[in-house]
Formats: C-alpha cells, structure tokens, sequence
C-alpha cells in the first residue's frame, strides 16, 4: 500500500531525456533557450504536433517553425497513481494554435487539475538531456 | 481466388538520395510515399492500405501513417522478410485488393547506414553522429511523459466521462459481467464474482480507473487455425464460417485529437457491411478488454449503443450471459480470465469460436448461438492503435 498523500499536494516529475531527432533539433535548441516552438505550414496555414518536415496535412514541405503562445487548455489527463516517485499527471494540452500535444501537467495539485483549466509551458530540466515542454496553471 | 488480373503496379519512385546526413529516415519514407503517389498521379488521401518493414521507425505501421498523416487508411501489413519484405507485401496488397479489402495500396522502404541509422528490425540499435536519434519521429514528444496502458487509457476515460457523464460505477459493471463469467472458469486468473461497490472502492491506480478497472496480467498463449472451405469440410469439428473482417489504424493525425472514439468505428461498419450483418444481429461479443473503458469505448464504436449511451448500455448486468441482452467475454476476460503477454486478441478469437461451437461453459452459453462478433484494439487508445473486427458464423 502506498503512503496515504498530503492533500493538495503540487505535482513534480523527474523526466527522462527526450530522444532527440534531425527533425526535432531545433524544437529543443530552442527549449534550451526557454522557446516554444511549434511547425505551421505555409501552404495550408494549419499548425500541426508533432513538429515534422511534411505537413501532416496537406503533404506540403514549406513548414516553418514559429514561436507558439505557449497557452492553452487542459483536453484530457490521468494522475497516475502507481509510481516510485509520487503520483504525476499525463494529459493532452489543446493549444491555442489548434493542435493538441501529449504532456505531464505539473505545480498543480490533483484535486485541482480539471478538463479546460488554463495552462501555459514552461520548460522543465531532464536527465542528461534538454529541457522539455510541460504545462503549468496559467 | 487469384491475383491474376486483379490489380496494377500505378506508381513507382527512387529516392535519389546515396547518403543522407540531413534526414531522418522516417522523412525518407515520406519523401519516397510523395515521389510514389506523385507518379501515379494520386495523392496521401487516396491510401487506404499500408505496408512497411522492420525499416519503418516506431510501432508497427502506425508510426509512419501517424508521421505521413494517412487519415484513411483501412488496411495494414507489416510483414519482415528482410530485404525481400516489399515484394511480399505487393503480393499482399494484390491480395487484399482483390477481395475488395482495399484499392490504393503504398509500399515504402527507406533506411540511413552510412549515418547511423537504425539497423532495421533493431530496437535502437545504430551509431547516429551528435547524440541524435533516427527512431520513432514522436517518441521525443511523447516517451519523456511517462504514458503506461493504465494512464492512457484512464485519459480516454476522464475525457469520456466529462463529454458524456459517464461513471465510474457505470464502468464497473464491465467488470462485474466479466466476473459472473471468470467463476465458471477453471483456468480462470481471478475467479472471484465482484460487485460495483468493490470496483468503485478498489485502489485507484490512474485517474479515474481502479485496480479493478484493469486486466490482469498474466503468461499464456493461444493460437487458431484458419482454413479453405474444403479442409473445414474434410474436418470433423463443428464449422465456424467467417463472414466479415476488417482493420483500421488510429493516430494523432498532426495533433487533431478526438479520445473519445476507437478505431472501431470504421472497423465495426466495414465487418458489419461485408457480412450483411448488424449489431442487433450478433448473439455473442468478444470485446477487447483490457481496461473497462476500453469495452465501454468499443460498444459504442461498433454501433451496439449510440455514442456517449455506453455507460447506460453495460450497467445492471446488461453484458452478463443468460441475464443482459448483450452476452460478452464469457471466458472471464482480459479483465478476470486471461491477457496472455499483455494482448487480448487471441482470447478474443477463442471464446468467440467456443461460443458458436456450442463448447462454452454451460453456465455461460449463449442458446443458439449462431453469430458472434471478436473485436480487439491494439497500441493504446489514448495515444495511437490498431482496430480489427470479426465477424463469424457457425455453418450448419
């Protein structure tokens, strides 16, 4: 049985490295520098998650990387319960961009976190890698 | 039946590429799937089948059809023979083109050596220059949140529960079915019979889901034999005639995200419609099960209930063989009887093929019992998976 919790407790999560791609370099070179980058594709218009070289949508190359609001709300989450370091948050985040991107919702408490509550990025440290995107209350 | 005449070879393409430092493989095989469809003059929306190799980065094919945005893909294969894999996957698309499974089909390969790529077929595997991985394209954005089964799914839950009022109490009817099946089931993992107050009051282990939301864990295997129709007439078994199948991947799709429906709902209808069947018809239902949300889900997805009725549709004992009007997993389930390896898609076959051999348990046997329905999802719902629907008939 696991230690009955403190109420209200905000959530932390130590975060493993990210597996760092060609394509996903310059996404955590900027996070590096505290930017949230996202893609859009000027041949469309739509913003797109993950960010790829071709649009997902319309096939395109002409992505480009803009810096995202780093705003947005809460679609869905889960405080997973079973972990060695304490119960933490997994949740999609709907950005104000338009997509929605996978995240861990942290500095909230579980009793707290609800479906369209406001957040905004902030970058946290990992293991031996680059920092990485998670969602705080804005 | 034969491929003979039955299907073209429409677009072609070489990536001209002999060394590539500056892209990752995944982006190889997109470029190479745009060369393709761009001689034959079709486009990503046109695919409505897709095969790849171990060369392919991530899970299955569903890591490049989530990458390329193939939104109407209705068909997979991922069969590995080595170097040979794409020609046996033309010989398989021919296939399935002429049974009417599918009628654009992309075959793509790409693969980076002389830049540590990874080694196909490889778990990781390669020397990248700088530290870069050539791997699943989403697994830096996703991995590093620490998703499991439990808390993906529970995502789907939470989110079905704030669109549509599900409960939890309403989930755990779910379990409740599977356990008045599991106490008739020698073999069974948990043969004890619970009720709602147990399930809402058990542990909770990934919001909203409780201990006795989950499947059990457990080792095993299974395996089934499928036959022409003149071996299963030279059998002396009882006959179990399949009627309809279908398949569908369900990604992310560039970030546009719906949680709140499986890749059933274009599996079901597709099955359904091949086997001139409809839900009010099916006798039996083997439903993938390996959290109750995932039940809840697929009921609704393969249109035995309306979106969003789910909740209402599996409580006061509706799945419950001999007392509800829907018989499901009468084995016990993944969520009491069996989730060999962590995959519930050969229990799923298995008991469906019992049911309309008449060699369930009598306790549990469906009278009659002439038309069953197997469904399973694979990967997570929450994050990305594979759908398939069967549909069978006892013959005679």
């Amino acid at each position: 049985m696991s230690e009955p919790q403190t109420a209200r407790e905000p959530m932390t999560r130590p975060l493993p490295a990210p597996a760092v791609t060609l394509e996903s370099k310059p996404f955590f070179d900027a996070a590096a520098e505290g930017r949230f980058l996202i893609k859009r594709c000027q041949a469309c218009g739509e913003a797109h998650w993950y960010p790829r070289t071709i649009c997902p949508f319309c096939h395109s190359d002409r992505t480009v990387w803009e810096e995202g609001s780093g705003q947005g709300e809460v679609y869905t989450y889960s405080v997973m319960r079973r972990s060695p370091t304490g119960p933490y948050a997994i949740g999609y985040v709907t950005l104000d961009e338009g997509p929605n991107m996978l995240t861990n919702f942290l500095d909230v408490a579980p009793e707290d976190l609800k479906i369209g509550l406001r957040v905004k990025v902030k970058f946290q440290d990992t293991e031996g890698g680059p920092p990485v995107p998670v969602f705080v209350p804005a | 039946m034969t491929i003979k005449g039955k299907a073209y070879v429409m677009g072609a393409y070489e990536h001209p590429t002999r060394d590539a430092p500056d892209k990752t493989t995944a982006q190889l095989h997109a470029e190479s799937a745009k060369g393709a469809l761009e001689d034959a003059g079709l486009s990503f929306d046109d695919v409505d089948a897709y095969f790849c190799a171990g060369d392919a980065p991530g899970f299955g094919a569903m890591s490049m059809i989530d990458y390329m945005g193939l939104r109407n893909v209705r068909h997979m294969d991922t069969t590995e023979t080595g170097g040979s894999s794409y020609l046996v996957h033309v010989n398989h698309a021919a296939q399935a083109i002429a049974a009417g499974k599918c009628s654009v089909a992309l075959v793509t390969l790409a693969g980076r050596p002389r830049n540590g790529g990874n080694r196909p077929g490889a778990a990781g595997g390669g020397r990248p220059p700088q530290g870069l991985s050539d791997g699943a394209p989403e697994a830096g954005f996703e991995s590093i949140y620490g998703g499991s089964t439990h808390n993906t799914y529970g995502m789907c839950a939470m989110r079905h529960m704030y669109e549509y009022g599900t409960t939890s109490e309403q989930l755990a009817w779910i379990k409740v079915a599977a356990s008045h099946h599991a106490q008739w089931n020698e073999h069974a993992f948990l043969k004890n019979v619970v009720t709602v107050e147990e399930v809402v009051s058990s542990r909770m282990i990934a919001d909203p889901l409780h201990l006795l939301d989950c499947c059990v864990v457990t080792d095993g295997g299974g395996a089934v034999i499928v036959t022409s129709p003149e071996v299963a007439r030279s059998l002396k078994r009882p006959k179990v005639k399949l009627l309809g199948a279908a398949e569908a991947p369900k990604v992310q799709l560039g970030g546009k995200l719906d949680l709140t429906h499986s890749g059933a709902v274009w599996s079901g209808p597709k099955a359904f419609g091949e086997a001139g069947v409809t839900p009010a018809d099916i006798k039996y239902a083997s439903i993938y099960d390996s959290f109750t949300i995932t039940v809840l889900m697929q009921l609704e997805d393969l249109g035995f209930c309306a979106k969003g009725e789910g909740g209402k549709f599996v409580a006061d004992g509706n799945l419950i063989s001999g007392v509800g009007k829907l018989p499901f997993n009468t084995d016990g389930g993944g969520l009491c009887n069996n989730h060999p390896t962590n995959r519930g898609g050969i229990t799923k076959i298995i008991e469906a093929v019992r049911q309309l051999r008449g060699e369930a348990h009598p306790k549990v046997q469906v009278a009659n019992c002439d038309l069953a329905l197997a469904h399973g999802t694979g990967g997570s719902l929450g994050v990305r998976h594979g759908a398939a629907t069967l549909i069978m008939e006892r013959e005679g």
